[in-house]
């Protein structure tokens, strides 16, 4: 595969380019029409916009844009390959480091699986592109210490970015770690992009119906491009989680406040991004973490016991998703028509996000009641998050509940997606579906809510 | 052998071939920050505050190379406190949002500054990310975009100094304190703009890098657009001589102090190639030098040992290691700058590599409670000769100890060829430390999160229009508009309060002359410095304080003097607490008549016989007892006054 010499790179600029020769990663002398020079190196062009600019990287390390027309000179100076035989050979002494002591090796044989994200990655520091890290050598370069808590294997299974997730893929990571347990490792740990993580957590939560292991989601908020990434220490958290917990429970271990102290285990199903951007984003909401994790103390503090402790269950999976399955918004106004193409179309279930207790605008009591007529799940979650669903206690709440819909109780609107995908790929049975939503297959229902489940904004 | 005593005095720069490069950062006064909404003032004292604690690893590029300081500091295991003031500072400085696009206004700040020095903008600027893991920046690295490039400045004997490049970038977190394993940050100052002129190497002299920097801030200052005060403005430089490298000096914070650290280098660099030269001419080469460098463990020579720091050191299970420095002797209390011995420079490296806390060598022992005895046994432990060979002694953990001394080691071959690339921190007293080794280009790679900005014939225009005045131009609107003289004008304009003096004289010249403001910010001021009063404490609050008590009467000009030396030694205090504790309220006039009565009546015999000549007398006699509370000038006035009305008296008496 011969590779773009000029990427990003179109028009005037291209073509001026391409009549002198050059290629990216060489060294280059420019002349502007209006007399101005510049030397350095030819940089690709990341940029939505075409634009006639050229980017180089200056001796000093900074990048600049000169604008380019037809007038304008450009000379090689030097080429890729010559500049990185010269940096090869002319790399400075330094004092070495006196290596730490190596601890015993361990005995805990962890297997990490790749779907996508930048927990462990490289730059490449012509471009500033950020490369995943795809072996398990790479990854224990790249963050050492995980080394010292458990041999670390990798399978990279997938490399997409988190918002093109798709149930399909759920089916394959599921495959995946339910091979590797079989082989015989002592936790799974999925490197996962943040924004769907639940999602797929979730997913995996249901599917492993006996977990004999701990399985830790992973992720970071920081690339780990930057030294302020949040990436090893988060992984060597999961590490911790999957390694030395007793925890046979699929977990997302990430960082539990914004500082560098602990990370939280919190189960997979009771857990939701709240942020767009800070590293403590996963809460459990209607929940409590499963256990705060010291990853540099290498300590594990449990603070809620788990639903299967290692070992005590049997490797047992029942894999696949329904495909049409859709996660409903209520607005004020909302259209019945949305719900009656979803009936149209064939879908098998719904999961509305109502608002308050479990409510929608009335006028959308019928067309529900045209869709569980017509077999379609309906199950009932609120926006608000917090809290319970409770459709008794006003008449629109009664008038749903009359027409077919189901309580989601105090579920996650997006858990109970996944839950119905993976319910209504399984059974047949509208009746079994129904007694299985409402059923606690995975702790994603919390029986009892108290007072202290709830963030306040002033103590 | 070489001088022991390094004097500077001895040295000519510029035959030793000096080169000097500044770069000067300075805050921009704008609105937000550089990449987000926050204001660009820093928090008081007790502001309500959020903290967190953070840890920086470093990150490898595609050659595989990290910055070994980089991955040092890490090592060490350092962690970063932050206070987050909640006014100052949000969620982007906390590294918990992605940064906001690149404030407009800092870049054509930035585009105006290099138009007035003839350099040429960028079309896109891009902005990256360098390197920096010493916890001041909270993401590890300082977001910097260069916006132009070339141009120069004119010193005032009429030589060019070229502009290398000059770019925007932002300003790390304040460093508060250290703490065990803590180093304390406050983030409010993180993300404030700065502008950062390079300077090409073409200072030569000591006194020229001075006026470089004078010229450069000067004229910085003439945009109205920049930070006032103490800290706002701040150089590093890079200084080599012939034979010598480029050696970055980092943090120098008085202008006052740059002739002399420039000085200092020179004189550091001249005195390791000294070095260098007689350990050629003793013969010593790298191989030698290393297959005899053994650490070796000689913590049973110390079993006994007078030693309080050796003591302490093994009783808590410590080791002291020692090596060999093969045919160093006598160099090591040589000294490169005034009070700094090689010695010195090897224990920096001790400390920084080894953490330890520092290191004995033989070129000052025996002493400090180690006899000659144990220094005899160290001798033949590591088989070093007497009078030819030096020996170094680290007390500390054994891994720290052999850390450091690998990196003594380490420095004593570098010795060998001359001076090593380091970054070095300026001190008060003109010399500099050892900070840590140059990082490479492998530190910078781009803001991936920051879209390039297009310099746009808008942003062009509108640099243009806050484009710096030229200083001749600034110094005949002065004289105009104030009826400052020329050189009082000049002086105002190489004083960092040129921005003060015209919001003051703006606000209060009906009351107090221009005059008096701008003298008393510039000779008032450098007279009391002279003096030792600490005139750097003093803020912009503190002089808008004492013109306004002059303005309003409640203090007199005589007064002022007394009234800054007490502000300067109380930066906490006002000029209220000054007036009171000073007793330097103005007096009343009725009071002052009392005491010229007072004082005419004991003199009166000189009055009534020498007349209005006798009032250098009345005046000998109140000035002592008013004490600044009220201007001579007043004085003066009432004694005539009285001495012409009793001189009248007497005629008509006798009449």
């Amino acid at each position: 595969m011969s590779e773009d010499p000029l990427p990003g790179y179109t028009g005037v600029v291209r073509k001026v380019l391409s009549k002198a020769g050059v290629s990216v990663g060489d060294k280059v002398r420019i002349v502007t029409s209006d007399g101005r020079v510049f030397v350095g190196v030819l940089m690709p062009r990341y940029s939505i916009k075409p634009k006639p600019i050229i980017v180089l990287k200056l001796d000093n390390g900074y990048n600049v844009g000169i604008r380019i027309d037809e007038g304008t000179v450009v000379e090689l100076v030097k080429t890729r390959e010559a500049i990185l035989r010269e940096a090869a050979a002319g790399a400075p002494a330094v004092i070495p480091l006196l290596e730490e002591k190596p601890a015993k090796k361990p005995q805990e044989r962890i297997m990490v699986v790749g779907t996508g994200g930048t927990i462990a990655s490289k730059i490449e520091y012509e471009t500033g592109a950020v490369k995943p890290a795809l072996t398990a050598e790479d990854l224990v370069e790249a963050v050492p210490e995980i080394a010292m808590i458990a041999r670390i294997e990798a399978d990279v299974l997938m490399n997409i970015l988190s918002e093109n997730m798709k149930p399909k893929y759920w089916v394959k990571i599921v495959d995946a770690i339910a091979r590797h347990i079989d082989e015989g490792y002592d936790g799974i740990i999925v490197a996962h992009g943040t924004d769907t993580m639940t999602y797929t957590a979730s997913a995996i939560a249901f599917a492993f119906r006996g977990l004999p292991v701990p399985i830790a989601f992973v992720g970071s908020q920081r690339s780990s491009d930057r030294p302020s990434s949040d990436a090893a220490f988060n992984l060597i958290a999961a590490t911790l989680y999957a390694a030395k917990s007793d925890y046979a429970e699929v977990a997302i271990v990430m960082h539990g406040e914004t500082g560098d102290t602990y990370a939280l285990a919190n189960r997979a199903v009771k857990t939701r991004k709240m942020h767009t951007s800070r590293r403590d984003a996963f809460q459990p909401i209607n929940d409590r973490p499963l256990m705060r994790i010291y990853p540099f103390e290498k300590r594990l503090e449990p603070l809620q016991p788990p639903l299967h402790r290692r070992g005590e269950q049997e490797l047992r999976v029942e894999n696949g998703f329904e495909e049409k399955v859709a996660l409903v918004k209520y607005y004020p106004g909302m259209d019945g028509e949305i719900i009656d193409f979803l009936v149209d179309r064939g879908y098998k279930g719904i999961i509305l996000e109502g608002t308050g207790l479990g409510h929608v605008g009335e006028w959308l009591v019928e067309p529900i009641r045209r869709a569980v007529d017509n077999g379609v799940v309906v199950v009932m979650t609120s926006q608000t998050l917090f809290g319970r669903i409770n459709m008794n206690v006003y008449n629109t709440g009664r008038k749903l509940l009359a027409a077919g819909v189901i309580p989601g109780d105090d579920m996650l609107p997006e858990v109970a997606f996944v839950k119905l995908s993976w319910i209504l790929a399984h059974t047949s049975s509208l009746d079994e579906a129904k007694r299985l939503m409402r059923t606690n297959l995975a702790g994603e229902i919390n029986p009892r809510l108290t007072v202290d489940l709830y963030p306040r904004w002033l103590q | 052998m070489i001088e022991r005593k390094a004097n500077p005095k001895s040295i000519n720069p510029r035959e030793l071939g000096l080169k000097v490069g500044l770069e000067i950062h300075q805050q921009l006064n704008t609105k937000h920050k550089l990449f987000c909404n926050c204001p660009t003032i820093l928090a008081r004292e007790g502001e309500v505050e959020d903290t967190f604690t953070r840890q920086l690893r470093p990150t490898r590029s595609e050659f595989g190379e990290v910055d070994v300081a980089a991955l040092f500091e890490w090592r060490k295991g350092r962690m970063y406190y932050y206070h987050a003031p909640r006014s100052h500072s949000c969620l982007v400085e906390a590294d918990e949002e992605p940064p906001h696009e690149i404030n407009r206004e800092a870049i054509v700040i930035g585009l105006a500054v290099a138009k007035a020095l003839g350099s040429r903008p960028v079309d896109e600027i891009y902005v990256m990310r360098k390197i920096v893991i010493d916890g001041s920046n909270t993401t590890g690295f300082q977001r910097t975009a260069i916006i132009a490039l070339g141009g120069a400045i004119k010193l005032p004997s009429g030589k060019k100094v070229g502009i290398e490049t000059i770019a925007v970038e932002e300003d790390a977190a304040r460093k508060m304190k250290d703490e065990g394993k803590y180093t304390h940050y406050n983030i409010d100052r993180l993300g404030v703009p700065l502008i950062e002129i390079s300077t090409s190497p073409d200072i030569e002299t000591p006194e020229e890098a001075y006026e470089a920097a004078l010229t450069i801030g000067q004229l910085l200052r003439l945009t109205g657009r920049v930070k006032r005060g103490i800290g706002t403005i701040r150089q590093d430089l890079n200084v080599s001589i012939r034979g010598g490298v480029k050696t970055e000096i980092k943090g120098v914070q008085r202008l006052d102090l740059l002739p002399k650290i420039v000085l200092y280098e020179a004189l550091r660099q001249h005195r390791l190639l000294q070095i260098r030269d007689e350990l050629r001419r003793r013969g010593l080469t790298e191989d030698e030098l290393r297959n005899a460098a053994r650490i070796v463990d000689v913590t049973s020579v110390f079993k006994n040992t007078q030693s309080k720091i050796i003591k302490r050191v093994i009783s808590r299970g410590g080791k002291v290691l020692a090596v060999k420095l093969r045919k160093f002797h006598g160099l090591l209390g040589v000294e490169v700058q005034p009070g700094r011995r090689f010695g010195t420079e090897l224990a920096d490296y001790a400390r920084f590599w080894g953490g330890v806390g520092g290191l004995f060598h033989s070129d000052e022992l025996p002493g400090y409670g180690i006899t000659s005895e144990e220094l005899r046994e160290v001798y033949k432990l590591t088989g070093a000769i007497e009078g030819e060979d030096a020996v170094v002694i680290v007390a500390d953990k054994e891994l720290n100890a052999r850390k450091a001394l690998e990196a003594v080691v380490e420095r004593a071959v570098q010795a060998l060829y001359g001076v090593p690339k380091e970054t070095r921190a300026a001190q008060d007293d003109g010399t500099t430390r050892y900070m840590r080794p140059q990082p490479g280009a492998a530190r910078m790679y781009p803001e991936t999160d920051v879209p390039p900005v297009e310099v746009t014939k808008d942003m062009l225009a509108e640099a243009e229009r806050i484009k710096p005045m030229h200083p001749l131009e600034k110094i005949k609107q002065l004289t105009e508009k104030y009826g400052l003289s020329s050189d009082l004008a000049n002086q105002l304009l190489r004083s960092p309060y040129l921005g003060l003096f015209e919001e003051l004289a703006a606000k209060y010249s009906d009351k107090v002359p221009a005059t008096y403001i701008a003298s008393l910010l510039t000779n008032i001021l450098r007279s009391l410095q002279r003096e030792g009063v600490p005139t750097g404490n003093l803020t912009e609050e503190h002089f808008e304080g004492i013109i306004n008590a002059v303005a309003n009467n409640i203090i007199s000009k005589d007064a002022v003097p007394d009234a800054i030396k007490y502000l300067a030694k109380n930066p906490g205090a006002s000029i209220e607490d000054a007036v009171r504790d000073l007793g330097l309220e103005r007096m009343s006039l009725d009071e002052v008549e009392r005491l010229v009565e007072e004082a005419i009546e004991y003199n009166i015999k000189a009055v009534k016989e020498r007349g209005i000549a006798a009032l250098s007398k009345v005046m000998g006699y109140v000035m002592p007892k008013v004490r600044g509370r009220i201007d001579g000038k007043i004085v003066a006035e009432i004694a005539k006054r009285k001495i012409i009305e009793i001189l009248e008296e007497r005629r008509r008496g006798d009449k």
